[in-house]
């Protein structure tokens, strides 16, 4: 149909050309070559995966890679669960003014730009900060935690927390909403206290959500962000804020190495699908709807 | 649901306050930081000083850092390039994606399965950063605001939002609008956006943040610091300890004090968010749910 047209033509353009221009990690990019950098994409010479074999020699490579792994690992345990704990709690507020209320505070940040939060950490928490003094006023000493490359990772995820956690409250408060409530009033007839009630009908009454989430998060292994990690480099290095995204930025555009950086991009693609599959093919297994069904 | 259900046993004190308590810290966490910043930029040099820092308790409202903070180009500018990208950016989202998601939610519209196996396709996968670099800039847009617009003109998700509630308005209604002889124009102009506002506005607040928070694309092809919008502009005099463009304002041997300037930024970058966020919030839930459900 001619409505769709025109936004099926920038999806075209702005997606699916550059995926297919991923061939570029199959070559030795050189832009001299042609007129303008997409000539010279198809001009460049071929080399197979050698791009692949200087990746996969490079320690910096790993470094990121592990620093993204760890990164997912720490916010599944200490980000995930929270979104969940919040939209329960709120649910449980009987005043829906006052629910409403609270929910528009909490979705706030979500529509905060990395720049904006990092700022608001370092006015609060940073060394000249409101809270930093604070402590100082009583005599303590607070620890600069915002350069500090050793407490980066809870950094970050203090971070992906205030940013975020009230906004994923909403997927969950919607499937709370969703549980048929004389669910539990034949439980509360039978007996169960308010704890039994959450553990046997609140929990599996949004497992599916919970798992398709899970499935989401474990898909984008690989992708912890783009912004947050390249504007908190220069306060606690690379060594520790390097992640995959800011590899392939570094290597391929600042270094002008895009061959090479096109192959860490497309390594990262080619394992989120892989990943994504696989959690959905484990969700198939015990029962669960997953992303797509079969 | 704003009564107790009469089988549910009352709340203990202990729950009632903790459960109090969570709530509180959890709102507190959002609101300190914005209300010490915002206080922050409209202290005098005296209240700053005597706080030692960031400011948490007003004593007076002083403009000044705002006032200086306008006398000079660099942040008005970075403001006038933010509202082009965002409001012309909006524009066209919106427009690209109530068109397109009024044609696919049509049904035995041409295509219409494999266009939309083609927008739902675009959650697993990005492009990949070099080769959107390299086709942004093969096709010439570098040094160009455009930069900011077209690459993320179309966002799949929300175009699926408005599929779906599209998808929930009544066949009847547009029957009965084509029967008395109204072409597809005229029933997604006079039946289908009137009964759509809400989510078109929540879909619209989605694009305008995007734009307005833009800043990796400004990194990647804009080069000119007089293109810069203002999130660039934020972060070069906050996390990057360029000196905020101070000057003294007339009458006055001194100007404001840094740091007031420096929230002064941080706030005029909050404050346009904060003015639409109220109107369109309390209809989030339903856009996004309609959106995940479908999706």
């Amino acid at each position: 149909m001619l409505m769709t047209a025109p936004a099926a033509g920038f999806l075209l353009l702005f997606h699916y050309v550059p995926t297919l221009g991923n061939f570029i990690a199959f070559k030795d990019y050189n832009p001299f070559l042609g007129d303008g950098p997409i000539e010279a994409m198809l001009l460049s010479d071929w080399v197979g995966f050698g791009n692949f074999q200087l990746l996969f020699e490079d320690p910096l490579f790993w470094d990121a890679v592990w620093n993204t792994l760890s990164i997912t690992a720490f916010q599944i345990v200490f980000y995930f669960p929270l979104p969940i704990a919040l939209a329960i709690l709120l649910h449980s507020v009987i005043s829906s003014r006052l629910r409403g209320l609270i929910q528009g505070v909490i979705y706030l940040p979500h529509f905060f730009s990395w720049v904006l939060v990092i700022t608001f950490f370092l006015m609060m928490l940073g060394g000249d900060g409101l809270f930093s003094h604070a402590l100082r006023d009583i005599g303590l000493t607070a620890p600069n935690i915002m350069t500090n490359p050793d407490t980066f990772i809870a950094l970050v995820t203090a971070e992906a927390v205030w940013k975020d956690a009230g906004w994923g409250t909403i997927i969950f408060l919607a499937a709370l909403s969703a549980i048929d409530p004389t669910l539990y009033e034949a439980a509360a007839a039978d007996g169960a206290s308010r704890w039994r009630r959450l553990w046997h009908i609140t929990l599996p009454g949004i497992r599916p959500v919970i798992v398709l989430l899970l499935i989401l998060r474990l898909g984008e292994a690989l992708s912890v962000g783009f912004e947050q990690f390249y504007l908190q480099r220069d306060a606690v290095g690379a060594g520790a804020a390097e992640v995959v995204d800011t590899f392939v930025y570094w290597q391929g555009i600042v270094t002008q190495n895009y061959g090479f950086g096109a192959a860490a991009g497309l390594f990262k693609g080619v394992i989120g699908l892989l990943l994504i599959y696989t959690a959905n093919r484990l969700a198939h297994r015990f029962g669960e709807q997953g992303v797509w069904s079969r | 649901m704003s009564v107790r259900p009469v089988w549910e046993e009352k709340p203990t004190v202990v729950g009632q306050a903790g459960k109090s308590t969570l709530l509180f810290l959890v709102t507190a966490a959002v609101i300190i930081p914005l209300w010490s910043v915002i206080v922050t930029s409209l202290s005098s040099r005296e209240t700053i000083d005597r706080a030692g820092g960031m400011v948490f308790i007003p004593r007076g409202i002083d403009f000044s850092a705002y006032e200086s903070l306008f006398a000079t180009d660099r942040v008005t500018q970075a403001l006038w390039v933010s509202f082009i990208v965002t409001i012309g950016g909006t524009a066209l989202s919106i427009t690209l994606t109530v068109l397109a998601a009024y044609g696919l939610s049509r049904p035995g519209s041409m295509w219409h399965r494999t266009l939309l196996f083609l927008f739902l396709l675009t959650f697993l996968f990005g492009p990949g950063l070099i080769p959107s670099y390299l086709l942004v800039t093969g096709l010439g847009l570098k040094d160009n605001l455009l930069s900011l617009i077209l690459p993320t003109a179309v966002n799949a998700f929300n175009l699926i939002v408005l599929r779906a509630f599209f998808m929930n308005i009544p066949g009847e209604l547009i029957d009965s609008a084509r029967i008395d002889g109204a072409g597809e124009w005229r029933v997604l102009w006079q039946i289908v956006i009137p009964l759509s506002k809400a989510v078109i506005a929540v879909v619209a607040l989605f694009y305008a943040v995007g734009y307005w928070n833009s800043f990796f694309n400004a990194i990647l092809y804009l080069s000119d610091p007089a293109d810069h919008p203002i999130q660039l502009v934020l972060r070069s005099f906050i996390l990057q300890g360029q000196a905020p463009p101070g000057v003294s304002l007339p009458g006055t041997s001194v100007p404001p004090p840094t740091l007031a300037i420096k929230m002064a930024v941080v706030a005029v970058t909050v404050i346009p968010a904060l003015i639409v966020y109220p109107f369109v919030q309390k209809h989030f839930t339903k856009a996004v749910l309609t959106g995940a459900i479908k999706g």
